[in-house]
């Protein structure tokens, strides 16, 4: 599982740079749903249109988004693979943290056991 | 269940589990300001942890080591931000070089701690964990992992330890 992970670990890396950003990862979230093209969603913001096509390049570049033809228009639309891809990487970090907290409700249970 | 929720950004890349215990805050905060009781939870069984230094004060440093199955060895520590015994705990967690000095392109995660009493005998347990990148992660989960494996085993401990508690 792990070494899988490795193996993937520059699209990852790639990936979370261009979700650290709050204006990309509201760019994601808009676009989960594929209705609005790069005008509509500079609309959102309170920044340039050049602002905002950067964002969405840098995403693209991350394979977070991809710009796809509906009709005559073009919409920006998410990946939710790759999404999901993250989403993986935090189960196991998950998982690593329950196993530590079974250790401590273990731990605490031997003390009391001990009349401690 | 000791834990209790459990929320996942993978947007914002951060992770908080929260776990409630029969015991007081007094008694979860020993579970980090303890270095023999940290080691018994921090590395799953077949990662132990030694913890070489533990110094639980602002600017101080808790420091372990960990062998791995395969004999592989990792050190690391933790860079403490924010102490408030028995409530508030804030550190980075840190991948340290061999010889034990910090190895700055590899800060793991920022941890932070909240113990709340929220009954009588009853204290809830925070952790949040947020990333500075996937790289970070990676590393954490490579070093500390076998997990469902690890999971499994705790969970059985714990029931072990509580049935031979209610024994009268």
């Amino acid at each position: 599982m792990v070494v899988q992970v490795l193996a993937a670990a520059p699209d990852f890396d790639r990936m979370f740079g261009a979700l650290a950003d709050h204006t990309r990862r509201d760019i994601v979230r808009r676009a989960i749903t594929a209705e609005e093209g790069i005008v509509e969603l500079a609309s959102h913001y309170p920044m340039s249109f050049a602002a905002v096509q950067k964002h969405i390049a840098i995403l693209e570049r991350a394979g977070l988004v991809s710009k796809e033809r509906v009709g005559r228009r073009k919409v920006v639309r998410t990946n939710l693979a790759q999404l999901l891809a993250v989403r993986r990487l935090l189960d196991q970090y998950e998982e690593l943290w329950r196993g530590r907290v079974d250790r401590m409700t273990a731990l605490i249970s031997e003390t009391k056991a001990k009349g401690q | 269940m000791t834990v209790t929720a459990v929320r996942k950004d993978p947007q914002a890349l951060t992770m908080t589990i929260e776990a409630e215990f029969d015991a007081s805050p007094e008694r979860v905060w020993q579970l980090w300001a303890d270095p023999l009781q940290l080691e018994r939870w921090w590395g799953p069984p077949n990662y132990p942890a030694t913890v070489t230094q533990h110094n639980l004060a602002p600017g101080g440093r808790v420091e372990y080591r960990m062998i791995g199955p395969a004999g592989d060895r990792h050190r690391g520590y933790w860079e403490i931000l924010e102490v408030e015994a028995p409530r508030r705990l804030v550190f980075g967690d840190t991948h340290a070089n061999a010889d034990g000095t910090p190895n700055t392109d590899m800060q793991l995660a920022t941890t932070r701690v909240t113990i709340e009493e929220v009954g009588v005998g009853r204290t809830r347990m925070s952790i949040e964990s947020r990333f500075p990148n996937a790289e970070a992660m990676e590393w954490v989960l490579a070093t500390g992992t076998d997990v469902g494996r690890t999971q499994a085993v705790g969970q059985m401990d714990a029931i072990l330890t509580e049935q031979t508690i209610q024994l009268p």
